[in-house]
Formats: structure tokens, C-alpha cells, sequence
């Protein structure tokens, strides 16, 4: 069986302060993997690892079976590993069009060339077409990334994560600061593009989390304390006691379907 | 409506049109400059473009703020003139016309072997990192008098071995129209770059480094290849200046002549292709003209700057498509009469300022040629506190009256942009 991302014993300090302790963690290809867990449990910083923001105090992490250790996040992304962000991170002042064909273009062997024009470079168009379709944003393609409504960006941020085709896509907290039925939208949109793709996912909304996950892990104070699917997780009495009873009863309360 | 079908877009009306233009504007400038002034500010004014463009490469679309690009040009030059040297000493043969690609070669290298190290950093570092290679390099100018010259620098003769088809690049205009054929061919290059895969990623590196780096880019790659390309250009300005004025001396890789870059591209516009070509105009012109009419001249450079700085960031281009904008949606008539009201202004505080800054001038520098100086051909007695009174007088006026018609106008204007919003916001929603 091979993996698509693999913790082994992952321990990450700043400074003194250990913020992952000793995480193992292994997600098999095409499965969706939500990672929940109370504020500052390390759920960013695990990310950030994962995807060559950081690099690991010790252990070891592996992409597609191969070690990232030592790996900048341009070569991980190489690899076939995608990340979005929490707060949008766009190319401001490009066009929409532009900010997705700037994420093709890697995948399209474009590389650093500046022998082909750009508007030669049919692969990429097409491609990046394809994904303002997929995001639903192909009629916003000529406005600039930084006069979009904030939902747009959150879309654009999730088509520049999958624009290079990467099979394991990062994506962190991606509904954040939406609305209610936005949320709902958006999740039907992150299923339809992570089609048969690895998906990682730190999520706050629990009504999201169980609707998109295969599988939770449960990361409190930088250790996985439970993953398995989302019945089991729920029934897990380390869970409701450490984190997710008063989340639940909290969501419960306010209506979601959890 | 007949403005729903209204549609400008500037940067659509054909290019070929304006390539064309600025091929003939290339080509007839010396026919309508023909003195030898105009042709000698025209050759340096073809030069500055290649060198300003160049220098945009690496600010207005990777966002790195070189204070060092004059190591570049200056190396550029060097090199070209000491291969123009060799040549004419018979130990290397090359034609004239390719010295400045010899210039061209050696800014690539240098901005190779130097731009490796300079864009490991970005931002304030990067900045910090070429200021610090730009005094390397002005203090190598100063050890390596071999080199570089000394305080004569390093002179020569473009006119070597036997005239090709007549050319010999004696005359002035010969050389001009080499240097103008370079200046379009580099200027088109420069342009079909921002049309790459290598130019888009450079934009993204100036919005986002960040996320470049988790979309398979490498940014430093993209920073140092653009510093290359920036440095070849630099580099045949450089070489063309050697061509153009026969002696290169140390100054040309000074701070000094870094900073006239910097500002003039910033004057002109660097968010905008065109913006640099500009500011090379105005550099030549701020350089060679302004400093024959006052020796007050870099100081009406300062303010020129802050001016810009403070009320169009954007530079001259910006000034330029914001206008264009407005009369793309039928509104500039609006807005002429307070433009009329800034002109007029502006001209009055300038008239004042100037007549305060030129006697100044006189008191400090010329007070031997006795009290009386010679203003827009009006004789001002600087000995006389009425005639500061007065200089005074239209100065604070002109200020006044410049801030009046400075607010109206803002007025206006976002009264105009509002206008042009709701009616973007209305054909999108069509």
C-alpha cells in the first residue's frame, strides 16, 4: 500500500516551545483527510511542513513515497503537492486569467522560458480555461485578482491550489469567513475539483469536516490522538474529552448537520 | 444607449500602428531636430530609453529596487570601450555596430556573477544588497586605475578601418541611427518579454513571492534570469554610450548616476511598459537642457520628484491612462476647467519659487557680478528687500491659489472616477 502523505514521528520546535510532538500520520491515495483540533494544536504549522513552509525538527514526511525533507516548497510542489492558504494569497494585481495560468505553467514544462509567448502556449490557455470553468469563474477571467468579492478570491485561491495538477492538494481552512450557504456551495466546488485527488484539509467547520472527510484526524497539542472515519471519531471518548464534545454540542445547538 | 457600445481601450488600437510610430518618430527625429544639439540630445535620449527600460525590468515588473543599475550600464561601457580600443589597435576585429553588444555581453556577465548574489534577497535586503555592490563597484573604479581609467577615464575613436557602405560613425547621425536601431530592437525585446512565460512569473514574484514558491517556481531563479536580462540591456546602453561620447569616465558606475534611474523611471511610470521611455525624455531633458538654463537645476529636480511622489505616484504614464480613461468614458471636458485652474496656478507658485530659488542662487554663487540678475529677461535686484517682497509675494499667491485649485480638481476628479465605477458597474451587470 502506498501513500500519499506520510508522518513519521514528526516533531517541529521554535525555539523551546515544541509545537508538533511526535505526529504519525499516513493518508492513502485518494482519500479525503480532514485535520480538526482545538486553536493551537499545531494544525497551520503541520501544514507548513507538509508543504516545505517549515522544516521538521525530526521525522521524517513523504509525498507520493518520497522523503521532503530538506525540500524547498517550489520542488515539493514539483512533486505533485498542492497548498492553499487561510488567508488568500493571490497575485494582486494580475487578472484573474493570469493568476491561474501562472500555476499552469510549471505543470505545462513553460519553465523559465522567455522564447514563447505566452499567448502561443495553447496547452496552458486551455488549461487555464478549464480551471476558471471549474471554479466558476470564467466570466470574472479579465478582472484583477484584488477587485474580487471575498468568495471569489477563496475560489481563486482553491484554482491556483489545483491549476498545476497536483494528485495531494493542502487545503487550509478554505471556507473561513464565509457565510452559511456560501460554505455549502464552496464544499459542493472543492469536491467537483479534488475529483479522484488526495485532499488534506484543516477545517474549523464541523458541518463541512463530516461532510467532505473520509477519515479525521485529531491533532491536540502537536499529536494525533485519534484518526479513523468520521462515526468512529465522533464516538471516540479521548475526542469528546479532549476537543469535540463542546464543538458539538456547540454545532448541534446552532442547527448543523453533523 | 449609444455609450453602451462606446468601447476604448488604448492598448488595443493596434500595435503594429504604434510600433510603426515609433519606428518613424525614430527615424525623423534628426530630420526635425537637425541642430547639433538636438541631434546629440536625441543619440543620449535613445540611449537612456534602452537604460531606463532596462532598469524597469527589474522594478516595475519584479518589483526589485535596484540602487545599483549604473554598474551595469558602466561596466557595459567599459568594456565596450576598451574592445573599441583593442579594435583599433588592430589586436581584435569587430565592427563598430556590434561594440555595443560587447557592452550588452558584459552586463549579462556581470549581472550574472553580481545578481547572484544580489537576488538570494528580495525587498529591502535585495535594495540593501545592490547599494552595497554599487559602492563595490565605485571603489573598484578607484583602485583599478588600469582599468577604469583614474580621473581621466578611458577615451577613444569610434571611427576604425575602412567606411562600410559609407558608414564610418564619424558624423553625429550615423551614430544616432545605430543607436535608434538598437533603441527599437532592444525596446521591441524588452516588450515581447513581458509577453513570456519568464515575464508573467516575474510579475507574480513582484505581487507574491510567496506563492510562487508553492506553484513549482523557484523565485530566486526568476529574479536572477530577469536581473541578466535587465543587465544585457543595461549593458548595450552602455556600450552605446561609449560609441556616443568616446570617453568613458568612473561617474558612469557612480551612485549618482544609479539614482538618475531610479527617479527618472519612477517619474516617468513604472507600472506601465511605456512609463521608462518617458522618463528617459525627461531625464535627457532634465540633465543636458535644465542644466544649461540654472545651476539651480537638481534642486527643480528634487521638487519635481516630490510633487510626483506626493500627488501622481504613479508617474507620468499613470497621469497619462488615468486621463485616457476619463476621456475613453466621455468625460474629460469636464474636467478641463479646473486643469485650466491648476495650470494656472501651478504656473504662478512655479514663477514665484523660481524667481525665490534663482536669487538665492545668485546671492550665494554670482553675488560678484554685483546685486542685479537677470530673471526670464526681467532684472531682479537682489540687494533690494522689495524685490524679495515681491518674488515672496507670488510665491505664497501662487501656493495659495495652487491649493484652491488643487482641492476643486481633486473634487472633481472623484466626483468623474465615481461616475466612471457606477458606469462599469452598470455594463458589467448588462
Amino acid at each position: 500500500m502506498s501513500f500519499a502523505v506520510e508522518l513519521k514521528d514528526v516533531r517541529k520546535s521554535f525555539g523551546k516551545t515544541e509545537i508538533i510532538r511526535g505526529a504519525s500520520l499516513s493518508v492513502k491515495q485518494g482519500e479525503r483527510v480532514a485535520i480538526i483540533g482545538p486553536n493551537g494544536a499545531g494544525k497551520s504549522t503541520l501544514f507548513n511542513l507538509i508543504s516545505g513552509r517549515f522544516h521538521a525538527s525530526t521525522g521524517d514526511i513523504l509525498v507520493n513515497g518520497k522523503s521532503i525533507l530538506g525540500r524547498k516548497p517550489f520542488e515539493i510542489n514539483r512533486m505533485g503537492l498542492a497548498r492553499s492558504f487561510q488567508v488568500s494569497n493571490l497575485f494582486v494585481r494580475l487578472s484573474v486569467f493570469e493568476n491561474i495560468r501562472c500555476a499552469v505553467l510549471w505543470s505545462k514544462g513553460y519553465r523559465y522560458s522567455f522564447w514563447r509567448f505566452l499567448a502561443d502556449a495553447k496547452d496552458a490557455n486551455d488549461r487555464t480555461d478549464e480551471v476558471l470553468k471549474m471554479i466558476k469563474l470564467d466570466k470574472r477571467r479579465d478582472v484583477l485578482a484584488m477587485n474580487l468579492t471575498y468568495a471569489e478570491q477563496r475560489a481563486l485561491e482553491i484554482g491556483i491550489t489545483i491549476a498545476g495538477g497536483a494528485d495531494v492538494i493542502l487545503l487550509d481552512e478554505p471556507t473561513a469567513g464565509m457565510s452559511r450557504s456560501e460554505t455549502t456551495r464552496f464544499v459542493q466546488l472543492i469536491r467537483e475539483v479534488t475529483v479522484g485527488k488526495t485532499l488534506l484539509t484543516v477545517e474549523h467547520d464541523m458541518g463541512v469536516v463530516f461532510g467532505l472527510a473520509d477519515r479525521i484526524a485529531v491533532l491536540v497539542y502537536g499529536e494525533v490522538i485519534a484518526f479513523d472515519t468520521p462515526e468512529a471519531v465522533r464516538a471516540n471518548p479521548r475526542v469528546q474529552e479532549a476537543y469535540l464534545g463542546s464543538v458539538l454540542a456547540e454545532a448541534q445547538a446552532s442547527g448543523a448537520h453533523v | 444607449m449609444a455609450s453602451n457600445v462606446y468601447s476604448f481601450k488604448p492598448w488595443n488600437v493596434g500595435r503594429w500602428l504604434i510600433w510603426s510610430v515609433f519606428a518613424l518618430v525614430l527615424v525623423l527625429a534628426p530630420m526635425i531636430w537637425t541642430s547639433s544639439l538636438g541631434l546629440t540630445m536625441l543619440s543620449q535620449i535613445g540611449i537612456a530609453i534602452i537604460a531606463c527600460l532596462s532598469y524597469n525590468v527589474l522594478l516595475g515588473q519584479g518589483g526589485m529596487l535596484s540602487f545599483g543599475h549604473a554598474v551595469y550600464t558602466g561596466l557595459g561601457s567599459f568594456l565596450a570601450i576598451h574592445t573599441l580600443n583593442f579594435a583599433a589597435a588592430g589586436k581584435f576585429g569587430i565592427p563598430v555596430s556590434l561594440i555595443p553588444l560587447v557592452g550588452g555581453l558584459a552586463g549579462f556577465a556581470f549581472a550574472a556573477l553580481l545578481g547572484y548574489v544580489t537576488t538570494k534577497k528580495s525587498g529591502t535586503t535585495f535594495a540593501m544588497i545592490t547599494l552595497g555592490v554599487g559602492e563595490l563597484v565605485w571603489s573598484m573604479s578607484l583602485m583599478l586605475p588600469e582599468f577604469f581609467g583614474g580621473e581621466g577615464g578611458i577615451s577613444s575613436n569610434r571611427v576604425i578601418g575602412k567606411p562600410v557602405l559609407g558608414i564610418s560613425f564619424g558624423p553625429q547621425v550615423q551614430v544616432y541611427y545605430l543607436i535608434a536601431l538598437y533603441c527599437f530592437v532592444a525596446t521591441a525585446a524588452m516588450f515581447a518579454l513581458t509577453r513570456t512565460p519568464m515575464g508573467r512569473m516575474l510579475n507574480a514574484v513582484r505581487d507574491n513571492p510567496e506563492r510562487v514558491e508553492f506553484i513549482g517556481y523557484d523565485t530566486q531563479q526568476v529574479r536572477w534570469r530577469a536581473f541578466m536580462i535587465s543587465g544585457f540591456f543595461a549593458g548595450i546602453a552602455g556600450g552605446l554610450a561609449a560609441l556616443n561620447f568616446e570617453i568613458v569616465t568612473a561617474e558612469v558606475v557612480g551612485a549618482s548616476r544609479s539614482g538618475a534611474y531610479l527617479l527618472f523611471v519612477f517619474l516617468g511610470g513604472a507600472t506601465f511598459f511605456f512609463g521608462p521611455i518617458i522618463g528617459a525624455v525627461l531625464m535627457v531633458i532634465g540633465i543636458v537642457l535644465l542644466s544649461e538654463w540654472t545651476k539651480a537645476w537638481l534642486f527643480y529636480l528634487g521638487l519635481i520628484f516630490l510633487f510626483m511622489v506626493m500627488y501622481a505616484p504613479g508617474g507620468v504614464a499613470s497621469l497619462i491612462m488615468m486621463n485616457l480613461r476619463v476621456a475613453a468614458f466621455g468625460k474629460l471636458r469636464r474636467l478641463w476647467t479646473a486643469y485650466l485652474a491648476l495650470g494656472g496656478a501651478g504656473a504662478t507658485l512655479l514663477l514665484g519659487a523660481a524667481a525665490v530659488i534663482e536669487m538665492v542662487y545668485h546671492v550665494q554663487l554670482n553675488a560678484a557680478l554685483g546685486p542685479v540678475m537677470n530673471f526670464l529677461g526681467a532684472p531682479l535686484n537682489t540687494a533690494s528687500a522689495n524685490t524679495w517682497f515681491g518674488a515672496l509675494f507670488v510665491l505664497a499667491t501662487g501656493a495659495g491659489m495652487f491649493e484652491l485649485a488643487r482641492r476643486s480638481f481633486a473634487h472633481e476628479w472623484g466626483e468623474v472616477q465615481g461616475e466612471i465605477e457606477k458606469e462599469i458597474k452598470r455594463r458589467e451587470a448588462l
